[in-house]
């Protein structure tokens, strides 16, 4: 009885497994960085010649995100609106890091379509991007007041993103630093 | 006009289907004799239906109808004619399409070659395979319509995927589908052996030709992909146990098992219910693989666009068109006997090891390619399972399978002499042997063990099933008995060599390959076993819909001239993506194999030089068992039953 | 001049800098390491390809690291930490064997026994001479009809 009904066992649990596998995003790979500290880097500042940025900028005020962008990124000007906008209302500070980009291009981009970074890191080599383990850019994280990832989209973000995911985040861990 | 036709048609053959499974059916289970003959016109018209509805779409490619959703984002006017054609099915619902009248091909085939069974189960085999029909087309028909229109209609379309305009492309995925959608014969087959709760030797017999028609087809297809990533892809590899090139492979596997199991239960009557499972599975792997493949749940470079609503869709007909035979099947096999005796030494016991590794090794497979979402689906994180995986757990499994394809055609049935048939196969064994240990010294040190394991394995299938055609000669007095010597002998012999000729494919080029990657100015000479490729810098050509940069390498061996390699990076206008086109001088022993890279500055390139050595008898071997496939069907011993059948009829009639 | 514009459009595609020159060893045991290291790692902006065959830049990258870390002696496992340090175990093609591999490692070797357990206990079953004798006479009548009907149709 047991070994006639095997096969239809076999077919439930694989049906089990499918159903809940389309549910699932299989381009979404979770970043192990979550909940280390953010990957140390010293690169040159885009707009303020001889300065440098590190990884100690990104929360020195507090919790904050941190975007990679470059340029030459059709979907970094999609998610660029947001940016500003969020900025606008000044409720958390963005970082960015310019990836794989010329400086001077870098700088034309953020000159037409505004700039929502408080610092630019100019990362050409894309040498810092592997130690964070970029891989899709854009990617936004976010960074707490310890200098610790709690959160990593990859991918341009979009309102629902923002909302949802990103601002309940940074507003809990802002709320928790000045009590 | 033409599109709403070619939907009209859909729709009607769903309606068709609709006739043909419930039907012969009903007709079956009241024992009316019009309602079962229904079966055979509601077949036909259904594939002509379905047949229209290909033509309409084609119509529309032809005709650069950009109306039409499907042909703006798989067309272009530059297109070429022949590449219009087979866009057709060159994304998800053409495709569709194609397999539909593929499934209608194979159905009005069983219902032309099948007048000689028993008209119940004919009605039954027909019906089932309307149902299979009836899935597909409601799919379709629901989620995938070919023909829906596009407001307002594009000037101009997006042009067909770079990577299919190949002439590879043309017909691997006809070939792939026809081995799918083949095994729905065995499986109706055996449903209908099921509802009819009789699982006897007739079955089994009807089985076998059919099994392995669609058995060659899967392999040609699967080979044929093969090559084609190979040489298209650029990256001179021939099998990257990508998730899509594993569902195609898991039904090979257990159809490889059926095709020796329908042997066991024809011819001796054992391992009915086994074999009956082995057709259900067969074809529900096809059916696994069409969901992988099209439901986004693997990543995967041949995956289609996909979107959940498709997936859902396909996995409940996955789960109605499986679980109901395995309902069937729960309730039936506990009632089938099996009545035949074997000896612990004979071709059954032999048999039954073939298919524990066989059905071992697509267990594998299958764990290993779904192993990363049992992970995910748990919330256990992302992993990859890849290529290292599966070599590592996959040739183990085939090696001890090797050792049996060279045994397995000298045992008897039912009781095998081990002393008689060491008497007669130590001189083959101890030559394979021998030959072995000849390469071994020649290769000493440049070579691994499981490479000399592999060769061995190799020679000694050929060896031994040399040694079966030649005594099966002698015995019906040379040559001139070769037309007493049934057809189905030599094409399981020319299979299992086949099979060898594939793994000295395997075993050389893993073992001996030599791939370099390197930068090359113009003027620039590199040296891979013992040729010598000079750089002669690109040059630029234009194609129909693609302008490309073409390298120049001139390949000399000891001073003289070989071949001038002209590998592309190709640049299509439409699809704005680049392309590597490699650029090959093939010969029986080896290929050399060539791709253009990237640009680095002043002139030079990144070159990809390749020495591929006996590569191309990975194929070569497909096609020998492919060959011995054809054989196999083409057997006298199925048609001259055929005809005894006919002539039963005839008077019974 | 169309060379030139289909250049340009090419590293346009490419992003914004020239691609790297692949990476040599003048020692070939640091090459065949550099190469079958790459074959077992993931290309992680590809659809499924290895950092050997990928054109990706972040592919680039990561070969340029690799190299940099076998021209640095560095040891097989400490490439492979750094690489799942920053992109997690997804960026091996071989996956390693922990709790939850484990059902993936020992699987294969647990199905092949337990196939040729169920065949050891079927063959012990039907030891010969048994199976005839085990169908009572009705059966036997039936088997007779069966195999009967099966010759003819």
């Amino acid at each position: 009885m047991i070994r006639a009904g095997l096969p239809l066992l076999i077919l439930i649990a694989l049906a089990v497994l499918l159903w809940v596998g389309l549910g699932l995003d299989p381009d979404r790979v979770p970043s192990p960085l979550i909940g280390k500290p953010a990957p140390a880097f010293e690169l040159p500042d885009l707009e303020r010649e001889g300065e440098t940025v590190t990884e100690a900028d990104i929360s020195a005020e507090g919790a904050a995100l941190f975007n990679v962008w470059a340029s030459w990124c059709p979907p970094c000007l999609d998610e660029h609106p947001l940016f500003m906008e969020l900025v606008a209302r000044e409720e958390v500070p963005i970082i960015g890091l310019n990836y794989r980009d010329q400086p001077e291009a870098a700088r034309e981009w953020l000159a037409r379509h505004g700039n929502p970074y408080r610092r630019v890191a100019l990362d050409r080599e894309g040498r810092t991007g592997i130690d964070w383990g970029v891989y899709g850019v854009p990617e936004t994280y976010v960074v707490d007041a310890e200098g610790v990832i709690r959160y990593k989209h990859v991918g341009p973000i979009d309102e629902r993103i923002l909302e949802n995911e990103i601002m309940p985040l940074v507003r809990e861990l802002r709320a928790g630093e000045s009590p | 006009m033409i599109p709403e036709l070619g939907n009209l048609a859909l729709a009607l053959a769903l309606a068709v289907a609709v006739v043909l499974s419930v039907v012969p059916l009903a007709g079956a289970l009241r024992g009316n004799h019009a309602w079962m003959a229904v079966a055979h016109p509601a077949s036909v018209v259904m594939l002509l239906l379905l047949m229209l509805a290909y033509a309409c779409l084609s119509w529309a490619f032809v005709a650069h109808d950009f109306s039409v959703l499907y042909v703006a984002g798989n067309s272009h006017t530059e297109l070429p004619l022949v590449y219009r054609l087979t866009a057709v099915w060159g994304g998800h619902e053409g495709s569709l399409l194609l397999w539909l009248v593929m499934l209608g091909g194979w159905t009005v085939a069983v219902s032309v070659f099948s007048r000689a069974l028993p008209e119940v189960f004919t009605a039954r085999v027909l019906a089932v395979l309307g149902m299979v029909s009836l899935g597909f087309i409601a799919f379709t028909l629901f989620t995938s319509n070919p023909f829906e229109r596009l407001f307002p209609a594009p000037m101009q379309g997006t042009d067909l995927n770079p990577l299919l305009q190949d002439p590879g492309m043309i017909i691997h995925p006809p070939l792939l589908y026809m081995g799918y959608v083949g095994f729905a014969v065995a499986y109706a087959l055996a449903v209908a052996a099921l509802i009819g709760g009789r699982l006897d030797s007739a079955w089994a017999r009807w089985s076998r030709p059919w099994t392995t028609a669609a058995w060659l087809f899967l392999t040609a297809g699967i080979a044929l992909g093969s090559w084609w990533a190979y040489y298209e892809l650029g990256w001179g590899g021939w099998w990257f146990w990508d998730p899509v090139e594993n569902a195609s492979f898991l039904p090979w596997l257990v159809g490889t098992a059926l095709i020796h199991s329908l042997a066991v239960t024809e011819k001796r009557g054992a391992f009915k219910i086994w074999t009956v499972l082995l057709a259900i599975s067969a074809f529900a792997l096809s059916l696994l693989g069409t969901f992988l493949v099209r439901s986004g749940v693997l990543t995967s470079v041949h995956a289609f666009a996909t979107d959940p609503e498709r997936g859902a869709f396909l996995l409940g007909f996955f789960v109605i068109a499986v679980g109901a035979p395995l309902l069937l099947y729960a309730w039936r096999a506990p009632r089938v006997r099996s009545v035949v005796s074997f000896e612990l030494f004979s071709r059954e016991t032999l048999m039954l090891a073939n298919n524990v590794f066989l059905v071992t090794a697509a267990a594998t497979v299958m764990l290993g390619t779904l192993y990363p979402l049992i992970m995910d689906a748990l919330g256990q994180g992302r992993i990859s399972v890849g290529p290292p995986y599966f070599e590592a757990v996959f040739v183990p499994l085939m090696l001890p399978l090797l050792l049996l394809v060279g045994l397995g055609p000298w045992v008897a049935w039912k009781r095998a002499d081990a002393a008689a048939l060491a008497r007669r196969l130590w001189l083959t064994f101890g030559v394979a042997v021998a030959l072995c240990a000849i390469l071994l010294l020649w290769l000493w040190g440049q070579a691994g063990l499981l490479v000399f394991v592999g060769l061995f394995m190799a020679l000694w299938i050929v060896l031994s099933s040399a040694q079966g055609v030649f005594e099966r000669l002698r015995r019906h007095g040379g040559l001139a008995g070769l037309r007493r010597i049934p057809a189905g002998f030599f094409g399981m012999h020319l299979a299992h060599v086949g099979v060898a000729v594939l793994v000295v494919g395997v075993t050389v080029v893993s073992a001996f390959e030599i791939e370099r990657h390197v930068r090359m100015a113009p003027g620039d000479t590199l040296e891979v076993a013992g040729y010598e490729f000079r750089f002669g810098g690109v040059r630029e050509v234009a194609g129909p819909n693609f302008d490309a940069i073409e390298g120049v390498l001139r390949v000399e061996r000891n001073g003289r001239y070989v071949t001038t390699l002209t590998p592309q990076k190709r640049y299509y206008r439409v699809q704005r993506e680049p392309m590597t086109q490699a650029s090959r001088h093939p010969r029986p022993w080896r290929d050399l194999f060539t791709a253009l890279g990237e640009p680095l500055g002043d002139g030079a390139w990144t070159v990809r030089i390749h020495f591929k050595p006996m590569v191309h008898w990975i194929w070569g071997g497909a096609g020998l068992m492919v060959l011995g496939g054809l054989l196999a069907i083409s057997d006298r011993r199925y048609r001259a039953r055929r005809r005894d059948d006919r002539a039963i009829e005839g008077k019974s009639a | 001049m169309k060379v030139i514009s289909l250049l340009s459009m090419l590293i346009l595609f490419a992003g914004a800098s020239v691609a790297a020159a692949p990476q040599e060893f003048d020692n070939p045991e640091k090459q065949a390491r550099y190469d079958n290291m790459l074959r077992e790692m993931r290309c992680m902006v590809c659809q499924n390809e290895s950092l050997a065959g990928s054109p990706a830049e972040l592919a680039q990258d990561l070969r340029r690291e690799v190299a940099r870390m076998i021209r640095e002696e560095k040891s097989d496992a400490e490439i492979r930490s750094f690489l799942v340090e920053r992109y997690g175990d997804y960026v091996l093609y071989r996956p390693p064997l922990r709790a939850q591999t484990l059902a993936l490692w020992v699987g294969p070797f647990v199905i092949l026994l337990l196939a040729l357990a169920g065949v050891a206990v079927y063959l012990w079953r039907r030891r010969p001479g048994q199976d005839e004798a085990a169908l009572d006479p009705d059966e036997q009548a039936r088997l007779k009809r069966l195999l009967g009907e099966g010759e003819a149709s």
